[in-house]
């Protein structure tokens, strides 16, 4: 093992500005969608008084659940003492932030004012999750940045475990806290179930990851700084749990739905009859997601290569957006059960006649200011790394240091294997 | 329809003359401080009628809100009549959601989800006798209301006499509010208000919803636009009243006949009532 040396990303600058300039210009057009939405008011969304919260909570949800998933990865190199991950902390903490900033943003210009955000920083609730989950955000902003001091500045380091083990429970409230804001939702029946707050942590686990382990690859790959087998192969292999901790709590999640009469119809629905949600839980959340990306990670031949482990990240990526859409807009278009065992003949507003569910179609400016969100949030990550000393500057199996493991099992020289 | 038009006058802006309109008294030799003074004079003898009427007519709103009463509404679906809209329409104009405008290249179908919806006529029929019953659903005003828990800022709150409604100066219009409501009661605007009523300020990007005719409680009158509407149209299917007085109308009929919540398993204990749900 070698001291490990962290560099600023020096990739050519003709490179670097073109990648800086095609962020920037995706953020530019979701500003301009943000403008657009924001002056016209949200009758130009596909959003409606039956699904209030649409495409960009969507991404929100996803970008910040995935923020304190990519803390993941510093976590364990801290609180759970796993030196192989030591070197991969600064990255995961500046990714982090980048994600939560690129999802709040997006969160924050949704709202049907949102030039009143100093209102919600001003004037709290404390009964409403939401006003917790404000004090969350901003507090993990901070805990975040100190995390990277104690990681990047020796005057820090003393500090470096507590402040980890602490950004740890953060995240872990963080997240809990985000899948309350609908778990706690006692109206809608596809909410109402405590299980989603565990579920979003596993998620976004998995989420985090994947987007850390895509952004790993890549800025190594486009300066030549090497990552070894060995590293690769633990990340993937932890990707595997995570992806089989989802499926986990879907499975409960479904269950629990499940054994209620009550819920027949509403699991019956949304697994058989529901248009575009059945289709985005079977082949975006379950095929994408899950069953693909475990085939190539525990594929004998295709998880060695690496092409093919980024391939699996995406497809992670791609699953946890269907199932937020199915999570945020599928459980709202199932119409409120307000009277069990009627049917619903007519109504003024909507109200699942004949148990038809809420129709919702993504706009373009709406998909527009998510995917800003994703650009912001890369854009950070990409000046980070570019200014500060965030990237090991090798990875290689023999820099890193052993698996403790091997260390106590069979010694330092076996480790590689 | 005329207590409509009189209460429109109460709200109606009376400070129109405290405009000065242009002025024709540019400053004199006698110099600035002289036209100061005179300018100050002016404008106090322009404002001051204005104020002193505004200070009037809002004495009976400086009274505060108490919880003696608790506002609510009884619904009598026996009396609810297939196809009428009467306080769909009343409840329309007594709140200026019939100013709503479809934005021209809007779709109608998804413009009808769109635009703010206080109370609706809702139609049901029971899956195992066939038994069909008609009842309007608007804000149910609980006790114990989901919307107003939920709110990041406060804006979604419950008067002291039960009334649930939302401070349009505070509301940022997240919409969780939305989310949590279990009836289905609230409206976003999803449009730039270009007409709205005085006593009803409405403004893009905020939520609303029934707010019982909160302007007609505090002026102390006895019913609501729906109730009223209900009433003429020869049905009287909706009884106003104070749900704590034993004496009231409503709670001389809640005593007679059976009532229910929609949702009572959830213990909102709504301030609207149900019989023959």
């Amino acid at each position: 093992m070698k001291r490990i040396i962290y560099r600023e990303w020096r990739i050519p600058p003709a490179r670097y500005w073109s990648l800086l300039g095609i962020l920037a210009a995706v953020v530019g057009i979701g500003a301009l969608a943000f403008a657009y939405m924001e002056h016209e008011g949200h009758w130009v969304t596909g959003m409606s008084n039956s699904v209030v919260w649409g495409t960009p909570h969507v991404f929100a949800v996803f970008l910040i659940i995935s923020a304190s998933g990519a803390l993941n990865i510093a976590s364990i190199g801290t609180v759970f003492r796993k030196p192989l991950y030591k070197p991969l902390g600064r990255l995961s903490g500046l990714l982090s932030a980048a994600l939560l900033m690129g999802g709040l943003l997006v969160l924050v210009l949704d709202l049907g004012r949102p030039e009143r955000l100093v209102v919600a920083m001003t004037t709290y609730n404390f009964r409403s999750i939401f006003a917790w989950n404000i004090f969350l955000y901003s507090g993990f902003m901070a805990i975040v940045i100190a995390y990277l001091w104690s990681m990047a500045d020796r005057h820090g380091e003393p500090y470096n475990r507590a402040i980890g083990i602490f950004a740890t429970f953060w995240r872990l409230a963080l997240t809990t806290g985000t899948g309350a804001i609908f778990g706690f939702l006692v109206a809608r029946q596809a909410y109402d179930a405590a299980i989603l707050a565990p579920m979003f942590v596993v998620m976004s686990f998995a989420y985090g990851l994947a987007i850390f382990m895509l952004v790993m690859m890549f800025t190594f790959a486009e300066e030549g700084r090497p990552i070894g087998a060995r590293i690769l192969c633990r990340l993937k292999n932890l990707l595997g749990i995570f992806i089989l901790g989802v499926f986990y709590f879907t499975l409960v999640y479904h269950l629990t739905k499940l054994y209620g009469a009550k819920n027949h119809d509403l699991v019956g629905w949304l697994l058989l009859d529901g248009g575009i949600y059945t289709f985005m839980f079977w082949v975006g959340w379950i095929l994408v997601g899950g069953l693909m990306p475990l085939g190539i990670i525990y594929h004998p031949v295709l998880s060695k290569e690496r092409n093919w482990i980024a391939a699996a990240c995406g497809l992670v990526i791609v699953g946890g957006l269907a199932s937020m859409y199915v999570i945020i807009i599928g459980s709202q278009a199932y119409p409120m059960q307000m009277f069990p065992g009627q049917t619903v003949l007519a109504s003024g507003f909507f109200d699942g006649v004949q148990g038809e569910a809420a129709h919702y179609r993504p706009t373009i400016p709406e998909v527009l200011l998510g995917l800003g969100g994703v650009a912001i949030a890369l854009l950070v990550t990409s000046v980070g790394v570019r200014v500060l000393q965030f990237l090991p500057e090798s990875l290689a199996d023999d820099v890193l240091p052993v698996d403790e493991e091997k260390i106590v099992e069979q010694g330092p020289a076996s480790a590689k294997a | 329809m005329g207590k409509t038009t009189e209460m429109k006058d109460h709200h109606e802006p009376t400070d129109r003359s405290a405009d000065p309109g242009p002025s024709d008294s540019a400053p004199s030799d006698s110099g600035r401080r002289a036209f100061m003074g005179v300018a100050a004079g002016v404008t106090a003898a322009v404002v001051a009628p204005g104020v002193v009427l505004h200070s009037v007519t809002a004495a009976p709103r400086s009274e505060a809100v108490t919880s003696d009463v608790r506002w609510g509404l009884l619904i009598d679906t026996a009396k609810c009549v297939d196809g009428c809209s009467a306080c769909v329409d009343a409840c329309d104009r007594e709140n200026g959601l019939n100013l709503q405008s479809k934005p021209a290249s809007a779709p109608q179908e998804h413009w009808d989800d769109q635009k703010a919806v206080w109370i609706r006529k809702v139609k049901l029929q029971d899956n195992q006798t066939g038994r069909v019953t008609n009842l309007p659903l608007m804000c149910q005003h609980c006790e114990h209301p989901p919307c107003v828990d939920v709110c990041p800022t406060g804006a979604s709150f419950k008067r002291a006499d039960g009334i649930v409604m939302v401070d349009r100066h505070t509301c940022i219009g997240c919409r969780y509010c939305m989310m949590a409501c279990p009836y289905k009661a609230r409206s976003f605007i999803h449009e730039v208000m270009e007409d709205q009523l005085t006593r009803v300020p409405r403004g893009k990007g905020c939520v609303e919803s029934c707010n019982l005719c909160v302007h007609r409680r505090d002026f102390g009158e006895e019913s609501t636009a729906c109730v009223d509407a209900c009433r003429e149209a020869g049905h009287e299917a909706i009884v106003f009243g104070d749900l704590k007085d034993p004496e009231s109308n409503i709670r001389r009929h809640l005593a007679e006949m059976a009532s229910r919540q929609i949702r009572e398993d959830l213990s909102l204990n709504t301030g609207v009532r149900y019989s023959g749900i």
